[in-house]
């Protein structure tokens, strides 16, 4: 669990930041969230398929990140999720009733998006409250309501500021607070925090953690910043091209990718030459090493991936390789190394390390003898 | 070398600015003067303004032309404002071909359009004659209200209403805005009047004023097709009473200033005090 998970979890039994928010967490927080499911899901753009047969199922209370590269599909799921876009083909369903032909402004969803939503010509408490007014609840409740949402988010002195006023951070907040005063069933991110600045970024990031956590609400996460995804979710969704290639939780993601193109797009991937053996091993710089997933024909030219973790360096006169380059990254220290045949490698190594393995010093590197991912080397 | 270059320009932004306000202040200036002096006794007196109270025709006229303003800005913003959003919102790909159609009042001259409203308010009530139709175009032409200039003028302020709201549209970010309303359990009528009609309040006001303008200021077609409404009737007084007709002018000048300085304020105070009561 996160140092955020666990502030979140302390957090759940006491009250909140302020004496009223404790109450609005506890009102909501006995409420389990809904459970979520998208089944075949396919929508067509002209020529694009922005998804292509999306299948995702999301336990109650869950927070879930859709991660991938711009055009992959993930805010198109979100969208079809919320019931702005109707999908080609598929079903959505939540606690098992099927949504997918149900209006958007009947889905009871909360949505907070990635540019500024307030609305400019209403205060914080109005935006705040404009939910609750679709739902008829009488002016007074709606106003404490939102006054405690207020709370909740940490901004109860700006209820009467107009969204010029506020700071990017702050409207997004106030975006939040205004999702979450419907008691929605599910609430959707739609990359609420790529406007902000990255200090703003991650205490917001918290934020949003610790009140899913307490409010026990499904949430699904669009997101194209892979650290905010695997920092945040329960389980992180890596799409391509529309479909889901593997939704697992952070560590799983990292340590054993379903696929190539999973390894390469969550943290950084090398990618040595070798040849598949019988048995399903792999032989790389003279090395043989398990394969995990897939394994092609012995003999198939690969690539064999492997983190930067993964390789063992060690400085060595005869070394086959030099270090470039070093980049300190607090407790880990990156080192790029250039083989004499020209092709880079990036090695992380503990810091105290680094200084025996400084720029120009012949190194020589293997990888750990772990399972690794393979993909067959496309013909040049 | 620099001071005097400096000096050179101030001296000539001054004269530039004395020029232009003189162009446009002279004129007034002088109709003003002109309005206030009794040529007869030599003497300046406000009898004109007095008058214009009084003046025969003055109040039909005017009513005419107030009522007709309302109906022409009601119209306009009831069939513009539902079609900018559609536009905007759901079919952008149409925007130039609708932006291509308002501009249509501005490119065929007002003397073309009247003469065939004139031909067809000629013939038609004849040729449908004991038909709906014809009941209608006979009533499109009552003089206290006549709606065919309504009509008309619709038209006419297609242009200025398009690019009132346009600019308004381009200015926010009302997708975002509106789909955040549907999110929230807002229905479409709900969004165009608590979401899109306040974020718009200054292109509303704005194209508003135009239209209110263009009726109470617009002659030849009122005129060709017979009817007297304000400017119709300030035309024909001035016939008769030069000084009282100039006195009228003045005075509808200074109204539309005031006009324009109301929207001015409204529009940048933004009504927000108005929604401080909403929730």
């Amino acid at each position: 669990m996160s140092s955020v998970q666990n502030a979140a979890a302390d957090a759940r039994p006491a009250a909140g930041p302020a004496g009223r928010a404790g109450g609005v967490a506890t009102g909501t927080a006995d409420r389990s969230g809904a459970a979520v499911s998208l089944r075949g899901l396919t929508r067509i753009f002209g020529d694009v398929r922005a998804l292509d047969g999306f299948d995702l199922d999301i336990t109650p209370g869950e927070l879930v990140a859709l991660l991938g590269p711009s055009g992959c599909g993930k805010t198109t799921a979100l969208r079809v999720l919320a019931g702005f876009e109707r999908p080609d083909a598929g079903t959505v369903t939540v606690d098992g009733v099927d949504i997918s032909r149900v209006p958007v402004d009947r889905r009871d969803m909360g949505m907070v998006f990635q540019s500024y939503s307030l609305f400019p010509t209403m205060n914080a408490l109005d935006n705040v409250a404009f939910g609750l007014r679709m739902r008829h609840q009488p002016a007074r409740q709606r106003r404490a309501r939102a006054q405690e949402l207020l709370d909740l988010v940490g901004l109860p002195e700006l209820a009467r500021r107009y969204p010029h006023q506020m700071s990017g951070g702050q409207q997004q907040r106030v975006a939040l607070a205004r999702a979450l005063a419907i008691e929605p069933r599910v609430l959707l991110l739609d990359e609420p925090l790529s406007a902000l600045d990255a200090k703003v970024r991650e205490q917001l990031r918290d934020e949003i953690r610790r009140l899913q956590l307490s409010l026990g609400i499904t949430t699904v996460f669009v997101t194209h910043d892979q650290e905010e995804a695997l920092s945040l979710a329960d389980r992180v969704g890596v799409m391509r091209s529309g479909i889901l290639e593997q939704c697992a939780p952070p560590a799983e993601l990292y340590g054993r990718p379903a696929t190539p193109f999973v390894a390469s797009f969550v943290g950084t991937m090398n990618r040595l030459p070798g040849v598949v053996e019988a048995g399903g091993r792999v032989t790389v710089d003279g090395r043989v090493l398990p394969v995990d997933g897939v394994v092609p024909a012995a003999g198939t030219v690969v690539d064999v991936l492997i983190r930067p973790e993964a390789l063992e360096i060690e400085a060595a006169a005869d070394g086959a390789s030099v270090v470039v380059v070093t980049t300190f990254r607090g407790g880990s220290t990156r080192l790029t190394v250039r083989s004499d045949a020209g092709a880079e490698l990036a090695v992380d190594v503990p810091t105290h390390r680094a200084t025996e393995l400084a720029a120009g010093v012949r190194v020589r590197v293997v990888p750990s003898p772990r399972p690794v991912l393979v993909e067959t080397r496309a013909p040049s | 070398m620099n001071g005097q270059h400096g000096l050179r320009t101030r001296l000539t932004r001054i004269g530039v600015l004395l020029f232009a306000g003189a162009y446009f202040a002279l004129p007034i200036v002088s109709s003003f003067l002109f309005s206030i002096k009794d040529n007869q006794a030599n003497v300046w007196t406000a009898k004109y303004y007095t008058g214009i109270v009084g003046a025969e025709g003055f109040w039909p006229s005017l009513r005419t032309s107030l009522m007709m303003a309302v109906l022409v800005i009601g119209i306009s913003l009831a069939l513009m404002l539902p079609t900018m959003l559609v536009v905007h919102l759901r079919h952008p790909k149409v925007r130039q071909l609708v932006e291509l159609v308002t501009l249509l009042p501005l490119v065929i001259p007002p003397i073309v359009l009247v003469v065939g409203v004139r031909t067809v308010l000629g013939w038609g009530p004849d040729y449908f004659a004991g038909t709906p139709t014809a009941a209608f175009l006979s009533g499109i032409q009552d003089t206290n209200l006549p709606w065919v200039l309504v009509l008309t003028y619709v038209v006419l302020a297609m242009p200025f209403t398009y690019r009132s709201l346009d600019a308004g549209l381009r200015a926010i970010d009302l997708h975002t805005q509106v789909e955040a309303a549907r999110n929230l359990g807002a229905g479409w009528g709900t969004v165009l009047t608590r979401i899109a009609a306040p974020g718009l309040r200054g292109a509303l006001l704005n194209a508003s004023f135009l239209a209110f303008a263009l009726v109470i200021g617009e002659y030849t077609i009122a005129s060709i097709l017979l009817f007297t409404p304000f400017p119709v009737w300030l035309v024909a007084l001035g016939l008769d009473h030069a000084q009282l007709s100039v006195s009228v002018s003045v005075l509808s000048l200074f109204l539309t200033w005031l006009a324009l300085l109301s929207i001015s304020v409204i529009g940048s105070r933004g009504g927000r005090s108005a929604t401080l009561r909403s929730v």
